[in-house]
């Protein structure tokens, strides 16, 4: 599998550190309570077939990236900055 | 029909005509008392245990594909017991002592082979870490044997002991640690729960659940409705999908583990073992293949095949510890879907509809686990108490923080296991 980093282009995937689902970005008030935090923390959608996902392209650039791949295919379907997606959603 | 070597002979001098279909091929009936999603290793175990142990045999295993086709055909087939924390060691204890007897319970040869696990370490550091846990191993009850670098140079004198950066300093062995063959296990249990009135039904998808007003009611299949007082999830790396059908988010990601097999050889490998570096296992099959594996590819797949990646650092890891198998050539390689928890141990209990429960978060280490998942999911499910060497694992551990089961020390988070 070979992962798009937007800065450095296609690279092995050898090269990217996997964090896991890009909900992570997502991290809810220190006072959103237990329910809120053990669902952001544990529970996962685990889709099977397209999901998002954070890597660290840890043998490059250093960026955080959000992916977009198939899960069952392994095909990768785009990526943009986490900063990017980060600023987006708040 | 009972197996013996007395059948064995009938049927060798009277051409093998007389044997017969191990399990019946029967369609689903409307209505159960129980019904176990999923018919790999745990679900199968589950349903016999159901039947055995509790006398439930209205029983139907609902499989999408046929049993056998999921991760318990799929795995390296190590089974130990050799688990340093509370609520893991009593467990697999117990799961040890129910291999031991299960051919007899099953009449039928498994090919459960207690021939030895060595885990070897390369450091002092290693080697404390190891003492630890092989008293803890004892403990419990079972055996565990630190070996010195000279017991291994007469055990196995083919490792590379003087690799320059792992010299090999010792190892922890489990002398009732070993292998079984897969698929036996799968056909056993099947028999035995068919035995005992289980219907198992294969190419039979759950495609959904029915709950009414907090009470489970059946399941949706794509060979009809069937309806159920109790509904059993048993589908490892599919445990998110069908706890989805009943509105359930899990705290599992699936990742693809791989395994290799090399042509058959002479008889070379006499144990299980295991390498401290890397992530390297190794056992020699029945048929003379060399069976191994290392570690996940380490990100979420449902592709039941892996990357190159993982594959380069195992053969790699192999060639360090052990280079006379270089000369053996590879010839397949394989994935399976795991049903990987934040802390890396299982799930066996409850949910919060009436009527439905979860047994899943195996991980990559769940085929040792075959009996006793079933014997304590069976509990589970006929009796609504949780039995006592699985009792700690539990769905709500994750949001409470008590009695997390990091095995491994490296917290309680998805990609760290
Ligand atoms: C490469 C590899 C090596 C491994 N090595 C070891 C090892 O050495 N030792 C060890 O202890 N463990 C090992 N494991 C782990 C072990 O194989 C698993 O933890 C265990 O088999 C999982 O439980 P199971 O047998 O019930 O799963 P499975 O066999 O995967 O059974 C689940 C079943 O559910 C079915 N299913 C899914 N969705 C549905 C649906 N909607 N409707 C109906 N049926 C459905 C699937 O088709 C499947 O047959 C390994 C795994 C792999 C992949
Ligand atoms: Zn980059």
């Amino acid at each position: 599998m070979r992962l798009t980093c937007p800065i450095c282009g296609e690279r092995d995937r050898r090269e990217f550190y996997y964090q896991g689902a890009a909900t992570i970005l997502d991290r809810p008030d220190p006072e959103a309570g237990i329910e809120t935090w053990d669902d952001y923390l544990h529970n996962r959608d685990n889709p099977a077939g397209e999901t998002r996902d954070l890597w660290y392209h840890d043998a490059g650039c250093s960026s955080w990236i959000v992916v977009t791949r198939n899960t069952v295919t392994h095909e990768v379907l785009g990526s943009e900055l986490a900063k990017d997606v980060k600023g987006r959603k708040s | 029909m009972r197996f013996s070597a007395l059948e064995i002979l009938k049927q060798g001098l009277t051409g093998n005509k007389g044997w017969t279909q191990h399990w019946r091929d029967p369609a689903p009936k409307s209505n159960y008392d129980v019904i176990i999603i999923g018919g790999g290793g745990h679900g199968l175990a589950t349903a016999y245990y159901l039947a055995k142990n509790h006398g439930i045999t209205n029983v139907a295993v609902l499989e999408k594909g046929y049993i056998g086709s999921g991760n318990v055909g799929r795995n390296t087939t190590i089974v130990r017991a050799n688990y340093g924390l509370p609520g893991n060691s009593e467990f697999y204890s117990h799961s040890l002592k129910l291999w031991e007897s299960l051919e007899q319970d099953l009449n039928y040869n498994v090919m459960h082979s207690q021939r030895g696990i060595i885990n070897l370490f390369h450091s002092d550091g290693q080697r404390d870490a190891f003492v630890r846990r092989g008293n803890a191993m004892r403990n419990q009850g079972d055996d565990a044997e630190l070996l010195s670098r000279d017991d291994l140079r007469k055990m196995v004198p083919y490792l590379n002991f003087d690799n320059a950066r792992f010299p090999v300093r010792g190892g922890l062995m489990q002398r009732r640690g070993g292998t079984a063959r897969h698929d036996a296990v799968v056909w056993g249990l099947a028999r035995g729960a068919d035995q005992r009135g289980v219907d198992i039904i294969q190419n039979c998808e759950v495609t959904g659940i029915d709950i009414e007003n907090g009470v489970v009611k059946g399941v949706q299949t794509t060979r009809g409705p069937i309806t159920a007082k109790k509904v059993g999830i048993v589908v490892a790396g599919r445990s998110s999908q069908v706890a989805a059908m009943a509105g359930m988010r899990l705290p599992i990601e699936s990742h693809i583990l791989q395994a290799f097999v090399t042509e058959g050889i002479k008889p070379a490998i006499d144990h299980v073992i295991s390498f401290g570096m890397g992530h390297f296992y190794i056992s020699q099959s029945d048929k003379g293949g060399l069976v191994f594996g290392g570690d996940l590819d380490f990100y979420a797949s449902y592709a039941q095949r892996g990357n190159l990646p993982m594959a380069e650092h195992v053969m790699e890891a192999g060639m360090a510890l052990m280079p006379a198998i270089g000369k053996a050539k590879v010839l397949r390689s394989w994935g399976g879907i795991m049903d990987m928890t934040p802390d890396g141990s299982p799930i066996i209990d409850k949910t919060h509809i009436n009527g439905l429960y979860l047994d899943a978060g195996w991980c990559y280490g769940g085929f040792k686990a075959v009996p006793g998942s079933g014997y304590s999911f069976a509990h589970l499910m006929a009796t609504d108490t949780h039995h006592e060497p699985a009792a700690k694992f539990r769905l709500d551990r994750f949001k409470t923080g008590r009695s997390l089961m990091d095995e491994e020390g490296t917290g309680s988070q998805h990609n760290l296991h």
